[in-house]
């Protein structure tokens, strides 16, 4: 570490006095989990564009900035915010977190079966230590990738959910991720553990919004185990101010017969990175994933998907929908590896986009690496506008033109709006986009 | 209620319309016939405002107003209807929401108000049977999926909601098997009244048979060459079109015509 670019010299600082401060307490364990990643983190620094993963996104704005992490100030927000800002399904348990870390005062545990453990991960890592050691960071790779490794470094606090075998989670869990950010540029790495026992059912939403228009970084990583049979649905809701910078990153597991499904919808963020990953590594396991991004002005959207078919009679399929308008640009990646041992594999991966205006841009690159012979893989991305005739059609019966265009470019999200299954999620999602559309995609106007 | 005076139109270099002159009063059905390429749908859409053909020459007045200074959406709001040749699928919008938008949009535009879901679900559910049309269309998307004779009697089912003042009606009879076509006939004299006009494009004279026009007009090359009552098109059922068209040059030399053509 001779010549640590001045860019990591902030978070190698930042992570000193992180250990000194507030982290001092950490079990032995995690402290030597974070002593590793920040190693990791610093051998590998930012990514750069000859990174073949990181090709159509430069971090450059996020590397330049010496953002730092924020302690933990109290929730600082009323309540009363909160319904504004939670956005996701007013029953069940909702956990917020403000600038990462979890606050009592703002959150609802409600009712939750027999057993399941919900709550803050700071407490659980020394409460729940056996349920939590054999799995975090044992999915999310720090050991090959840069922001895993600064967000494993700074693991803290975030969500932990333990679902026990059989037990099944009637209403959605929320997450809310609520940045409160103004003047400093800071920082939250939040870390999500989900672990599903065999035979389990729940339905998670994370939600991340920011309150003030300003620069902060939020890097969150979220590992997700499934277990045998169990169905889990995770919805990823990113409001985030349009001057953040987002990079988020899925991690999931997936056991013998398990179904998965994820719904990413990025409406915020002036640079954002999603990475969706899933190992289906027991035979018969499902899983879907599905993604909005909806952008506009400067904004910067890159998603990238990677579905390993580890064992044999998996099955995959992949939704992503891009609507850009402005100049922002956006990026789908998607890989489909499909390993020897995994015969039979059925994958599926479709990204469409649709471009508004002239200067909006999109890459798509989906991806099949088929090292098995009796497999059933198909991929395809298309770009494409608005369709003249459907134009032209509606105004001829009265519809004007710009409503004409927004009614077309909601129909064209609608497909994987009506694929969210928390009604009133999918209500206010509904709503959200209606709205956006009518004020030309700005997240200014909207509530 | 609209005076077509000596229109051209062109899309690209090639001139489609080449002076058509055409009056048509309330209360009356006006059929247009004419061969493939004489230019019978580019009159529709010419009077419903398609930016893909240039109109070069001419005039077109509806209601005393200049209508090819108009949007197509305000053409729609001041009463004229366009019934598709091919009909639009377009996913992802309910034939309901559509319609409510556009009823609405119709109404705001005529200062009276709009009208609720409620209210407009009872309205439309009356004019389906009408059409005698399956209510689950209106919560399919817009066409899609449909048959060809489910896609025109859903253009009619549209015109019986909006009641426009001008119904234009391209080809609404092609495709169309006996017992669709009936009905769909049946659904535009339903709609026939003295404050209403329609403009029936038809390759067929079968149409005839069922929406009985007073008027009929004969395009060819751009022109209407030849206007008579129903007996016309009867005639033209019997003897095609050649004779129609050696007359037409007898009568009227092209040259006369192109002379006046702006290129």
């Amino acid at each position: 570490m001779i010549h640590v670019a001045q860019e990591l010299a902030g978070y190698l600082s930042d992570f000193e006095r992180f250990e000194k401060n507030g982290a001092t307490r950490a079990a032995s364990w995690v402290h030597e989990l974070r002593t590793a990643a920040i190693a990791r983190f610093a051998e590998l620094g930012f990514p750069t564009t000859r990174h073949e993963e990181w090709k159509y996104t430069a971090v450059g704005p996020i590397a330049k900035v010496p953002f730092t992490r924020v302690g933990d100030e109290g929730p600082g927000l009323l309540s009363g915010a909160l319904e504004r800002l939670s956005f996701g399904p007013s029953e069940g348990a909702r956990l917020v977190f403000v600038n990462g870390h979890y606050s009592r005062e703002l959150s609802s545990l409600g009712a939750l079966p027999d057993g399941v453990r919900v709550g803050s991960l700071a407490a659980a890592l020394t409460a729940d230590r056996e349920r939590i050691e054999p799995h975090l960071a044992g999915h999310a790779r720090y050991q090959d990738h840069a922001f895993v490794a600064l967000n494993t470094a700074f693991i803290e606090d975030g969500a932990f959910l333990y679902v026990p075998p059989g037990k099944v989670v009637g209403d959605p869990i929320h997450l809310l991720f609520i940045s409160t950010a103004r003047g400093t540029a800071t920082a939250s790495h939040p870390r999500n553990l989900i672990v599903a026992g065999n035979n389990s059912q729940v339905t998670i939403v994370e939600t991340y919004v920011g309150t003030e228009k300003a620069v902060y970084f939020t890097n969150a990583v979220t590992e997700i185990v499934v277990g045998e049979n169990a169905a889990i649905d995770h919805y990823t809701l990113q409001r985030e101010s349009e001057e953040a910078f987002h990079v988020a990153t899925l991690q999931v597991h997936q056991a013998r017969s398990s179904t998965f499904a994820s719904h990413s919808i990025a409406l915020g963020g002036a640079l954002v990175r999603n990475d969706v990953n899933v190992v289906l590594d027991g035979e018969g396991s499902e899983c879907t994933l599905n993604g909005l991004y909806m952008v506009t002005g400067q904004q910067h959207v890159d998603n990238h998907t990677r579905i390993d078919h580890a064992r044999p009679h998996c099955l995959s399929r992949q939704l992503y929908k891009g609507v850009l308008d402005g100049k922002a640009r956006g990026v789908f990646d998607g890989k489909i590896v499909v390993h020897p041992a995994a015969p039979k594999t059925d994958a599926r991966q479709t990204n469409k986009n649709l471009l508004l205006s002239g200067d909006a841009l999109i890459d798509t690159k989906p991806q099949l690496e088929i090292n098995n012979n009796d497999v059933k893989c198909t991929h395809g991305s298309t770009i494409g506008r608005l369709d003249e005739d459907a134009i032209f059609y509606l105004r001829s019966r009265g519809i004007g033109l710009e409503a004409a265009r927004s009614l077309l470019t909601y129909a064209f999200a609608s497909e994987i709006i009506n694929g969210i299954k928390v009604e009133p999620l999918r209500a206010k999602l509904d709503n959200l986009v209606a709205t956006r559309l009518q004020n030309g995609l700005s997240m200014e106007a909207t509530p | 209620m609209l005076e077509i005076r000596s229109l051209h139109a062109k899309t690209g270099n090639n001139e489609i319309l080449r002076g058509i002159d055409l009056r048509v009063n309330a209360g009356e059905v006006h059929a247009v016939m004419g061969p493939n390429g004489s230019g019978k749908s580019t009159l529709a859409h010419v009077l419903a405002g398609r930016a893909d053909y240039e109109v070069t020459a001419g005039e077109v007045v509806y209601e005393g107003k200049d209508l090819l200074t108009m949007s197509p959406e305000d053409r729609a709001r001041e009463g004229i209807f366009l019934g598709f040749q091919y009909p639009v699928e377009i996913p992802g919008v309910s034939t309901t929401y559509f319609l409510k938008a556009a009823f609405n949009a119709i109404r705001k535009h005529r200062g009276l108000e709009e009208l609720d879901a409620v209210d407009f679900l009872a309205l439309i559910k009356e004019k389906t049977k009408i059409l005698e049309m399956d209510q689950s269309l209106l919560n399919r998307p817009i066409n899609e999926g449909f048959s060809g004779g489910e896609k025109k009697r859903n253009e009619i089912f549209q015109m019986a909601v909006l009641e426009p003042k001008l119904a234009i009606l391209d080809e609404t009879d092609s495709g169309l098997d006996i017992d669709a076509l009936k009905i769909v006939a049946n659904g535009v004299n339903a709609l026939r009244s003295p404050d209403r006009a329609m403009l029936v494009i038809t390759h067929y004279q079968r149409l005839l048979n069922y929406i009985v026009p007073d008027y009929v007009h004969v395009l060819v090359d751009g022109r209407i060459v030849k206007s008579g009552g129903k007996a016309l098109a009867l005639e033209l059922e019997a003897k095609g079109y050649d004779w129609i068209k050696a007359e037409a040059e007898m009568a009227q030399p092209t040259s006369a015509w192109t002379g006046k053509q702006s290129r």
